[in-house]
């Protein structure tokens, strides 16, 4: 079966900041989300990461940086050399790949109760 | 130690902000209400209403002389005889305000020659179904009522919070218990009433045109709730959602839109046409029947006579690119991102779990058999009967919607709140594995339990393979998921989100199978390979509901309205 390396840069929360690597089974076409999905579903469920619509580029919440680039995870495609996953370096960091994206107008903390 | 929750008031929670939850907010707050509009997503980005590619039928009559009774009847003919028709009376007659209020709000309803463009859909008897320019539908939809939710004095919106249990106290719905994924800890919430808003069921199928929000959430909290739930069996298969090859960027249903406009033909893997061997015909037109075409697929493949991978070929080589880049512009280069040229060869297409005609059961109002507690959208069952017309959910989603917003502003009573009541709900959200040994995970379970609904509760059923899935469903329920208690919280502990996925979905699984079981007849979407015959007798609908932890069955007789169709081209 063919893999691809995928290193991911963790931490946040209560996680030391570290990379982290993982040989994913690769099949053609299939995007960065695909290889995140895979991961939390067999090596390390802990992995935190943004997505709503999976494959549809509709809700946008799953952006991140690949291989320094901003972009989404859903429509990223993965080739055997593999790919450099990070969060988004302009953000608050949450955990892991999640930062905190929410609109203003739209998090519990801005309601002040 | 265990923080104290959060804890938030309002005169009317919005539980889930698709298009339903969206409107349904607007709604109650131009009835006075101060409104708290929840999403386990983002406001207005999570859900299915944003995906929704092409068509809104609505008898607006621009393209074509209508009236809603028209629709009715199609609508009515479609859900082979279990249709609430009160409520798909709604939905057809308040259909046509809403479409304009949008129009007003300016979604950018496709338009020719100064009118909406309407086109023809399955099952429709004329051009009927409304769209925006190129597959945005959903988008420009849930744009719009983002804008106006913004633009509405009294709503309060919170993202990434999902509810994971309603409070019923002393007969009436008091509030909720939520989970706040960034912030990983509990809130609660008081209200004076509660919509339901929450959407569908199709993820928990393993072929989906789903988001990860669709997972039966609305239908479990109802029923946790003690609210009735109605025809649950009847899951909608869309016939031809995108097999191969992949696929990035596009949601699976987007084939629909290009048969609306292109026709196109569906064949077998020996490259022939079939749809007229189980009784329709479609080729070039795209009128054959959802049910009849996602059983012909399955028919043709369990004959040897699929696709490479596993379905039918969808081709429209037979048109050049000037005729494929007039209807589907800037679509078409991203198709040639994904490798695919249409006027080269088919593509690969397959059944997918799409819609939700069964759930929560309301009144034409909207309620609940919970007094205070209210549902909207999908959420909402019986409108659509055994198998829902084609273009009927975003017009479902914005009338009932509305409605939904507008009954529960006036009938939200003073919130009443005692911390007491939450106890259990928030105990849930904080209690963790009790070891990290070798409980089964999420991504097994959940992957499990799709396949098991894809194999024994999906298509093509049996009496036998119900009866393993829903074995196998409540054997899930009692020993796997208290084994499957998140390992770690904390800032987006996601696991904890995953664990009330999985207890929805599973509660949710149970409902289907066993109103699957119980219909001992095919009708619709629910086809019974051991029972092929519809028999008049079971001509009414099943009410599920949960008492002492059991889930105990209800025939009812189907809610039926006095219409006649109003003669067509006379002028009003």
């Amino acid at each position: 079966m063919k893999t691809a390396p995928i290193s991911i840069q963790r931490g946040g929360g209560d996680t030391p900041d570290r990379t982290e690597s993982f040989e994913v089974p690769y099949s053609e076409g299939m995007s960065v989300l695909d290889a995140l999905i895979w991961i939390r579903n067999n090596a390390d469920p802990s992995l935190a990461f943004r997505y709503s619509c999976i494959n549809a580029n509709a809700c946008k919440e799953c952006v991140l940086k690949v291989d320094g680039k901003t972009d989404y995870a859903c429509t990223a495609r993965l080739d055997e050399q593999g790919v450099t996953i990070g969060p988004l370096t302009n953000k608050t960091l949450i955990r892991d790949l999640v930062v905190d994206t929410l609109p203003p107008k739209e998090r519990l903390d801005s309601l002040g109760r | 130690m265990t923080e104290e929750p959060i804890h938030l008031e309002t005169d009317v929670l919005v539980v889930g902000a698709g298009g339903a939850g969206m409107y349904a907010a607007i709604a109650a707050a131009r009835n006075g209400a101060n409104v708290l509009l929840l999403d386990k997503s983002l406001i207005g980005r999570g859900g299915a209403t944003i995906m929704a590619q092409m068509t809104v039928a609505v008898a607006v009559g621009e393209q074509t002389p209508d009236h809603w009774t028209h629709h009715l009847a199609d609508t009515l003919n479609a859900g082979r005889g279990l249709c609430d028709e009160e409520l798909a009376a709604i939905l057809c007659r308040e259909g046509p305000e809403r479409i304009r209020e949008m129009d007003e709000w300016r979604v950018g309803w496709t338009r020719e020659d100064g009118h909406m463009k309407q086109v023809m859909a399955p099952g429709h008897e004329i051009p009927r179904c409304v769209f925006v320019d190129f597959l945005n539908t959903g988008p420009a939809v849930a744009k719009t009522l983002r804008t106006r939710v913004a633009r509405t004095d009294g709503i309060t919106k919170i993202s990434n919070l999902s509810v994971t249990d309603l409070v019923v106290e002393d007969g009436r719905v008091r509030g909720a218990v939520a989970f706040d994924l960034n912030g990983g800890r509990a809130v609660t919430i008081a209200a004076g009433a509660v919509v339901l808003a929450a959407g569908g069921l199709t993820r928990l199928y393993q072929r989906n045109s789903a988001s990860v929000n669709m997972g039966g959430e609305s239908y479990a909290l109802a029923l946790r709730a003690g609210a009735d739930l109605i025809d649950m069996e009847f899951v909608q298969f869309f016939p031809i959602g995108h097999l191969a090859p992949r696929l990035v960027g596009m949601d699976p249903i987007m084939w629909d839109p290009f048969r609306y406009k292109l026709g196109g033909r569906l064949l077998n893997g020996n490259q022939e046409e079939f749809i007229e061997k189980y009784g329709a015909s479609d080729s070039g037109t795209y009128t054959a029947p959802r049910d009849v075409t996602s059983y012909a697929i399955f028919k043709e493949v369990e004959a040897g006579r699929a696709s490479p991978n596993g379905g039918a070929y969808l081709s429209f080589t037979h048109l050049d690119e000037a005729t494929l880049r007039e209807a589907f512009g800037p679509v078409i280069n991203r198709l040639a991102c994904n490798g695919i040229d249409l006027t080269k060869r088919p593509i690969e297409v397959a059944p997918i779990a799409h819609y939700h005609m069964g759930g929560i059961r309301v009144t034409p109002e909207m309620a609940t058999t919970v007094p205070g507690l209210y549902a909207s959208g999908e959420a909402v069952g019986g409108a659509n009967g055994a198998n829902r017309l084609s273009g009927n959910a975003i017009t479902e989603a914005l009338v009932f919607g509305e409605r939904a917003g507008h009954f529960a502003a006036q009938a939200a009573t003073n919130k009443v709140w005692n911390s007491s009541w939450a106890d259990d709900a928030v105990g849930d959200i904080e209690t963790m594995a009790p070891d990290s040994g070798n409980a089964p995970t999420f991504g097994e379970l959940f992957g499990e339990l799709q396949n098991l609904m894809w194999q024994k509760v999906g298509l093509l059923r049996t009496g036998e393979k119900l009866e393993q899935a829903l074995s196998r469903i409540r054997e899930m329920q009692a020993q796997d998921l208290p084994r499957m208690r998140p390992q770690n919280k904390g800032p987006f502990a996601l696991g904890v989100q995953e664990w009330f996925d999985l207890r929805a979905a599973l509660a949710t699984a149970e409902t289907i199978a066993l109103t699957a079981l119980n219909r001992t007849e095919s009708r619709g979407a629910h086809q019974r390979e051991d029972l092929p015959d519809t028999e008049e007798s079971q001509t009414h609908n099943q009410c599920v509901r949960l008492s002492g932890g059991t889930l105990t069955l209800e025939s009812v007789p189907v809610r039926r309205t006095e219409f006649e169709k109003v003669a067509l081209g006379a002028t009003e």
